[in-house]
């Protein structure tokens, strides 16, 4: 019994370990660590957006249409980046919208992760005509370039934001299926798993809990990846009028509503959903920089 | 030559099902194409039996796919619901305009990216180098949609120095020669052609070229880092040469090789940005046509286009991994 506990504790204690060391190759690098704070920065404010927020996200206010932020004259403290062409409130609407672009980035990048490995590490494992046939499939989505499948796939399951959220979680599918894919492959002849199969392991087991998680590195990289593209490939379509639709403060539809203000100075209504976007996208992107270097030091930079 | 054929022959099965998902989307999206046609003013039951028989829509599935191959076997890769053109054609008429807008962008990456990527590796860690990669990431992360419209507004908006849309002013007109504006500007010899055309084009080619130019850099860079490090770099140093020696001949010439394949796999990117791109300036390519069509349910022209564009995607990639395997002797013999 005291063996068993014990072996409990120094296991925590290597993983707690793990962790430190993780965080020491994270934390060194300034931009990850800056990518870190203004992602949480964005999760704080998609969850206390109800109390942050001013106002609703489809409130009109029929007397300040068009309203400048507050720095410029005619702005107000009652709209502090002004309001929208039917009088909407753009700071809200804007908090609103970290909502929905988190959520887009967690559903696809998650979705695709569990589906994409799944599929990868079957292929990977089995070989021969699984392989074969699934590794045609992809080839077969990868021929498409990506944006231009979202679009024709969203056709099919249906315009609006759930169906943008399908569209890209299989324009995405091919990639998470050929990187996972290929790190199964890599680990596959190694000792341990030669060990671990010797040892009675059975095909699940040996897939998922032998071999993934010593390919866990690059997939969890690959999936912040996802992440930032899911966001911008699922704003891309808000803009095109596939994503999301009307008084949804989704920050690709406010780009196709501002389109019509690009050659006035409205500069507002155009910037600032734009810069909302760049901004957690980079983030994301910079967090993912640091993650691949704390988990791969040979890559690392410096 | 071997290595040339295997290839080819092993795009075949991925080819037809590229002809599959093109065939399936056509009958996989919500409603039938008579009923699209008729749009709001509905039809009759008799009328729209005749018509999916005249459409040969009536027939099993799989004998539709058999004479949709032989179609597209025929050069007919449709006709438009909308404009009753063939397909293929309006699509050679737009595509010129689209390949246009991709070189600019594909050479304004090469040109800056390429040689940004290698200077930061040289001079690695420095401010430089720094900057360099902060912009390529910042680039990586744009939303290319807003980009655009930032550029519109403050270059054509409040600059009042480019145009906000189209390819060339209205009051120039000279017959298309090579498809090419710049250069069909140049020919009709006309005054002044020539500068609106590329007015016209210089900020879509930035705003296509940014992600393109953003990876490029970034890849240079890594490659280079890693050739820096090889042993006949030291055999190089050893022997004397001159640092740019060094650099612009030994280390460059096998950088040069993953960066190729970097550059050709950008097409696939080119094509969706270019769909972007030529919605924000309404740029008269094949990304803008293709945007329509599926606003308008044009849904011939929309398969007919993707199947043109992947098997373009397919072409051009296969011409890199030849590519990849002439400048790289290792590959092609193992």
């Amino acid at each position: 019994m005291t063996d068993i506990s014990q072996q409990h504790i120094s296991s925590a204690g290597l993983r707690a370990q793990a962790l430190r060391e993780f965080w020491y190759g994270f934390s060194r690098s300034n931009g990850a660590v800056i990518g870190l704070i203004i992602f949480l920065f964005f999760v704080a404010v998609a969850v206390l957006a109800p109390l942050l927020a001013p106002y609703a996200y489809d409130v009109r206010f029929d007397n300040a249409v068009l309203q400048p932020p507050v720095w410029q004259s005619g702005g107000s403290w009652a709209f502090p980046l002004g309001t929208d062409a039917i009088g909407r409130d753009m700071l809200s609407r804007l908090i609103f919208g970290a909502q929905y672009s988190l959520f887009i980035g967690v559903v696809v990048a998650g979705l695709v992760f569990v589906f994409g490995v799944a599929i990868g590490v079957v292929s990977g494992f089995f070989g021969g005509k699984t392989d074969m046939a699934i590794m045609r499939l992809m080839d077969i989505l990868l021929a498409f370039p990506a944006l231009l499948l979202a679009l024709l796939l969203v056709n099919i399951v249906g315009r609006g934001l759930s169906g943008a959220i399908m569209a890209t979680i299989i324009a995405f599918l091919p990639y998470f299926v050929r990187l996972s894919r290929a790190a199964v492959q890599a680990e596959k002849s190694k000792d341990y798993v030669t060990a671990a199969r010797l040892a009675g392991a059975g095909r699940f087991r040996l897939m998922f809990k032998t071999i993934l998680p010593n390919c866990m590195a690059s997939l969890i990289v690959q999936a912040t990846l996802a992440f930032s593209d899911a966001i911008l490939s699922v704003s891309a379509l808000g803009f095109l009028g596939m994503g999301a639709t009307a008084p949804t403060p989704e920050w690709g539809t406010m780009l196709a509503d501002a389109r019509d203000f690009v050659t006035t100075d409205k500069w507002w209504i155009v910037t600032l959903p734009g810069l909302a976007i760049l901004l957690l996208v980079l983030a994301v992107n910079l967090a993912g920089d640091g993650l691949r270097d704390a988990f791969d030091p040979k890559l690392k930079r410096s | 030559m071997r290595f040339i054929v295997q290839k080819i022959l092993y795009l075949v099965p991925t080819l037809i099902g590229i002809t599959l998902v093109a065939f399936a989307f056509i009958h996989a999206i919500p409603g039938d194409p008579v009923l699209i046609m008729a749009g709001e003013r509905g039809i009759s039951p008799a009328r729209h039996a005749e018509l999916m028989a005249q459409l040969g829509l009536d027939k099993p599935l799989w004998q539709q796919y058999i004479s949709y191959i032989w179609q597209i076997l025929h050069g007919d890769f449709g006709i438009s619901y909308v404009s009753k053109e063939p397909v293929l054609s309006e699509f050679m008429q737009l595509f010129p305009a689209t390949l246009e807008l991709a070189c600019c962008a594909i050479v304004l990456a090469v040109f800056i990216g390429v040689p940004a990527g290698m200077l930061a590796a040289v001079k690695r860690g420095s401010i430089f180098d720094q900057s360099a990669m902060g912009l390529s990431l910042l680039g990586y992360s744009m939303p290319i949609f807003w980009w655009g419209m930032l550029l519109v507004m403050l270059f054509s908006g409040y600059l009042g120095w480019t145009p906000v849309s189209g390819r060339i002013d209205l009051s120039y007109y000279f017959e298309p020669v090579t498809g090419f504006m710049l250069i069909d500007s140049l020919l009709s010899g006309e005054e002044g052609a020539f500068s609106s055309v590329a007015r016209h084009l210089i900020l879509p080619s930035i705003v296509l070229a940014t992600i393109p130019l953003a990876v490029i850099a970034r890849q240079t860079r890594s490659a280079m880092l890693e050739v820096l490090g090889e042993d006949y770099m030291r055999t190089a140093r050893a022997k004397g040469l001159s640092s740019f020696r060094i650099y612009a001949v030994h280390a460059a010439r096998n950088a040069m090789i993953p960066v190729i394949t970097t550059i050709g796999l950008q097409v696939s990117a080119l094509i969706a940005g270019a769909i972007l791109t030529e919605t924000i300036f309404s740029w008269p390519g094949i990304g803008k046509w293709l945007v329509e069509a599926i606003f308008k349910r044009d849904y011939m022209t929309v398969q007919g286009g993707i199947l043109i564009i992947a098997i373009l995607v397919m072409a051009v990639n296969l011409l890199v991994d030849i590519l990849y395997g002439i400048i790289n002797p290792r590959i092609s013999k193992a």
